[in-house]
């Protein structure tokens, strides 16, 4: 079946569900920027390299420059502006950063971030070098490396407790 | 990006239908290579038949002495199988150095072979671990499968639907990742069957392909010296702005021979 495209497509944005009328066209980091105006998914390359759309598809971390809105339909979506209430606690990994200066200019910390934290709920032990290997897809254009790994190590410890 | 017409199908039968009755459709796998390659306007599908909703391409399995992988399986699955870990770890090894952890969460080893890049790591495996690749109407050998820079043996909307390989006594993959994209510069797959020793190379020339002059040095002796004193001619290889040819014919020795120490 092709979809109609007159047919808006309910999405499940951060525990909300909500509808919208998409082009195929559509990539899901413009959907969910454009449309529903969560900018804190960002756009840094266009070329499916920088990780800084990172977002999750029904928990599992994906380069939302490189998926179509439509097939997120019906599906999960979760956000980093999903991780915390905009009054309560930071999530462990979101403090984590914040206590171990993972950013300096934080263009690329949403994705850092939404990385990080599928890489701490694998099961295998992290080391720095496996945080590093599991950052390979997201880019620090300030190269600020060392304090991101030092944050994940610890946001994942905190996720863990 | 161009318009398309996106559709949605849930089997097997209904993809090659509509692949079939569209004008210029192109199958959608993970979409890792097709998705970017439409942002940039290099691809114009008039329909993209997304098979992410066919339940048949999916799972790895085993039967007849051999290793079924669905053509949809993630990178990330392949990796993480314990079938795959346990039956050949060297392809769970390479599936876990596939570009990186978000590509390799949506990219599958069906969409990867069908696109044959001549710096992906699946072909080497393909051929060094003799196998089959099936498709919704036949069996092709990987021997014949990957026939050129970016072609394949798939007729027009012909649908990759798993690959099967042959469980080797011993096997190692190793490659000079491009820095950037973990591309293969060059990607050596080195298998040990009961009927002889197979050695497949990515990344170094426009298609993946054996390597015999490899296959026979490691047939007389299994050792990583057999492998490092193959001379390797670098004509026909790519130069490109990452890597000349004679560096690539350089690497396929060493990336070889260390391919034999590790297994």
């Amino acid at each position: 079946m092709a979809t109609d495209q007159s047919a808006p497509i309910t999405f499940r944005v951060n525990g909300k569900d909500v509808e919208g009328h998409v082009e195929p066209r559509t990539l899901l980091v413009d959907f969910l920027r454009d449309t529903l105006r969560l900018t804190g998914t960002h756009i840094g390359c266009d070329t499916s390299q920088c990780g800084a759309c990172v977002v999750h598809l029904d928990g599992i971390a994906v380069k939302s420059c490189s998926v179509l809105a439509v097939q997120a339909a019906g599906r999960e979506v979760r956000t980093i502006e999903g991780l915390a209430d905009a009054d309560g606690p930071l999530h462990p990994m979101q403090e984590a950063f914040r206590q171990h200066h993972g950013l300096q200019c934080g263009f690329c910390t949403p994705g850092m971030v939404m990385t990080a934290i599928e890489l701490a709920q694998l099961a295998e032990p992290l080391t720095p070098e496996r945080v590093r290997e599991g950052l390979e897809g997201n880019i620090c254009r300030c190269t600020g490396y060392h304090n991101i790994v030092q944050a994940v190590l610890a946001g994942a410890a905190a996720m863990r407790q | 990006m161009y318009r398309f017409t996106y559709h949605q199908p849930v089997t097997l039968d209904a993809a090659v239908q509509l692949a079939s009755s569209t004008e210029d459709g192109s199958y959608l796998a993970g979409g890792m290579t097709l998705l970017p390659t439409m942002k940039f306007r290099l691809a114009n599908p008039s329909d993209l038949i997304d098979l992410g909703g066919v339940e048949e391409l999916r799972g790895i399995s085993e039967g007849d002495g051999r290793l079924r992988i669905g053509a949809s399986s993630t990178h990330a699955e392949v990796a993480a199988s314990a079938l795959v870990a346990d039956r050949m770890p060297a392809l769970a090894e390479l599936a876990s150095r596939i570009g990186d952890p978000a590509v390799r969460n949506r990219g599958t080893i069906g969409g990867s072979i069908a696109n044959a890049d001549p710096a992906a790591d699946y072909p080497a495996a393909l051929l060094a671990l003799d196998a089959e690749v099936i498709t919704n109407q036949r069996t092709i050998a990987a021997a014949d499968f990957f026939t050129g820079f970016f072609s394949t043996a798939l007729a027009p909307g012909e649908l990759v639907t798993a690959v099967r390989f042959a469980t080797p006594a011993q096997a190692a993959y190793q490659k000079a990742p491009n820095p950037a994209s973990r591309f293969a510069l060059v990607g050596v797959f080195v298998a040990r069957h009961a009927d002889g020793v197979r050695v497949a190379v990515t990344g170094a020339g426009p298609y993946a392909t054996r390597y015999p002059a490899f296959e026979a040095a490691l047939d007389a002796s299994f050792t990583p010296e057999a492998a490092a004193s193959v001379p390797v001619d670098d004509a026909g290889l790519t130069s490109d702005l990452h890597a000349s040819a004679a560096y690539r014919a350089h690497l396929i020795g060493i990336m070889a021979k260390r391919a034999v120490a590790a297994c």
